[in-house]
């Protein structure tokens, strides 16, 4: 059903814990619902462990017992058995995936922060039949640029170009570039100095996941004359 | 008498035992809350944790409360690990993996990371998918001995320095793409060495 995946080294730097914040939220959020995407980072998670296991360890200065130290000790003489504190993750996380069946528009790790209404969201005009809504605060946007873009139908999205990797996941709708169609749960991988023109579906229009290494620049010229009020 | 049997075998079959070993200490704290075994784990991880985090930047006071939350969160969280779903350190990797970022990278809202897949894997797995499992993680062990330097160096820096494609980029002075495409290569000879195994 999924057709466009993420590029390895994208799913590479995830797994080692170094792809930039914004770009992790479209990676957990396809992966979520891609087993292709969660089994090859499985592996790649495997290396991690592999790199880890050949770090040169650097001995702990015991003589100042800090907070974590102290909560071990106080936990084992208190003997409290493991299993207390992870059956609530536990149940938080069945609660989570029962939540992710009802609404299986939004996935899962998304909901968690967005809630799950798509039509629920504080969209602002971005211009001519394109909204967008800001996932988590703007102002701590610092590493990389998070948002989804609503797209009414047979619409041209405001052409981009982007510092860095920019990815796109598809929630609702399809949309249509120069590379190929994209539909819900596709995600799209490009980088450095490609420009794209996409067009969304003519009867749904799309809704998209966005995430940018860098502030995305808009040349559209709608949106460059509301670049400077929407902060984009 | 038992110590002897098990440095003999660690010294025939140095990873896969020990990490074997790993899985069965973690199983102990995860099913009577083995205080014993926990001590061993925190020996033998949290030295480790401490270096991993000191290569992101923490100060040693930093990363030493950063390795001894993380073998904290090992102790809470030990049931959620389970023999069959893998390997101990894959998810005590992950486990310190996502702390790092929680702790030291605090611009963005969004860190919630799922500690490693294998929690989430489903409870049946037959025993024989243990096997593939630890020969699993020997051959990728060797194919990531086997990188040519280059790609070792972008790996490296990626996963043990956290630094972003961008920033291995600029460090080593090469364009974003050349890192990217080293990875993928790097990764195509890691999935190549497992290919037949599923
Ligand atoms: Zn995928």
């Amino acid at each position: 059903m999924i057709k466009h995946h993420l590029n390895d080294a994208t799913l590479m730097s995830y797994a080692a814990g170094s792809l930039p914040e914004a770009l992790c939220a479209v990676v957990v959020a396809h992966t979520s619902n891609c087993s292709s995407c969660a089994k090859k980072v499985r592996d790649m998670e495997l290396v991690g462990s592999l790199l880890f296991d050949k770090i040169e360890p650097v001995e702990l200065d015991g003589s100042a017992p800090t907070l974590a130290l102290r909560g071990i000790a106080a936990e084992i003489d208190s003997v409290i058995k493991p299993h207390s504190s992870a059956d609530n993750i536990s149940s938080a996380r069945a609660e989570a995936e029962i939540h992710a069946g009802i609404c299986s528009e939004i996935p899962a790790p998304l909901a968690a922060f967005i809630g799950n209404n798509l039509d629920d969201l504080p969209w602002k005009r971005l211009g001519f039949g394109v909204w967008h809504a800001h996932v988590g605060p703007e102002s701590e946007c610092g590493r990389g640029d998070l948002r989804l873009i609503k797209v009414a139908p047979g619409q041209v999205l405001p052409e981009h170009t982007h510092g860095g990797t920019e990815l796109t996941l598809v929630l609702r709708g399809s949309y249509k570039d120069e590379i190929a169609t994209f539909g819900v749960g596709d995600v799209e991988d490009v980088d450095g100095d490609t420009e794209h023109q996409p067009v969304s579906d003519a009867k749904e229009g799309c809704i998209c996941l966005i995430a940018s290494e860098s502030p995305a620049k808009y040349r559209n010229l709608v949106a460059r004359l509301v670049q400077p009020l929407t902060g984009l | 008498m038992q110590l002897m049997e098990r440095e003999e075998k660690a010294r025939l079959h140095p990873r896969s035992s020990k990490s074997k070993e790993m899985s069965e200490l973690l199983s102990r704290v995860a099913e009577r809350g083995d205080v014993v075994a926990f001590q061993e784990l925190f020996e033998n991880f949290a030295p480790r944790v401490k270096s991993y985090m000191m290569r992101k930047g923490a100060d040693p006071n930093t990363a030493e409360e950063l390795a001894q939350e993380t073998l904290l969160t090992i102790w809470r969280k030990a049931s959620l690990y389970s023999d069959e779903k893998g390997s101990a350190t894959t998810w005590i990797f992950t486990i310190a993996r996502n702390l790092r970022i929680d702790r030291l990278r605090r611009e963005f809202p969004w860190q919630a990371l799922p500690e490693g897949h294998n929690e989430e894997a489903s409870d049946d797995t037959p025993p024989d998918e243990q096997v593939s499992e630890r020969e699993r993680k020997q051959r990728i062990h060797t194919a990531l001995s086997a990188l040519p330097r280059d790609q070792h160096e972008v790996v490296t820096l990626s996963y043990l320095e956290g630094m972003s494609h961008s920033e291995i980029a600029e460090r080593l002075g090469l364009p974003l793409g050349t890192v990217k495409s080293r990875m993928r290569l790097a990764y195509q000879k890691i999935r190549e060495s497992v290919e037949d195994l599923q």
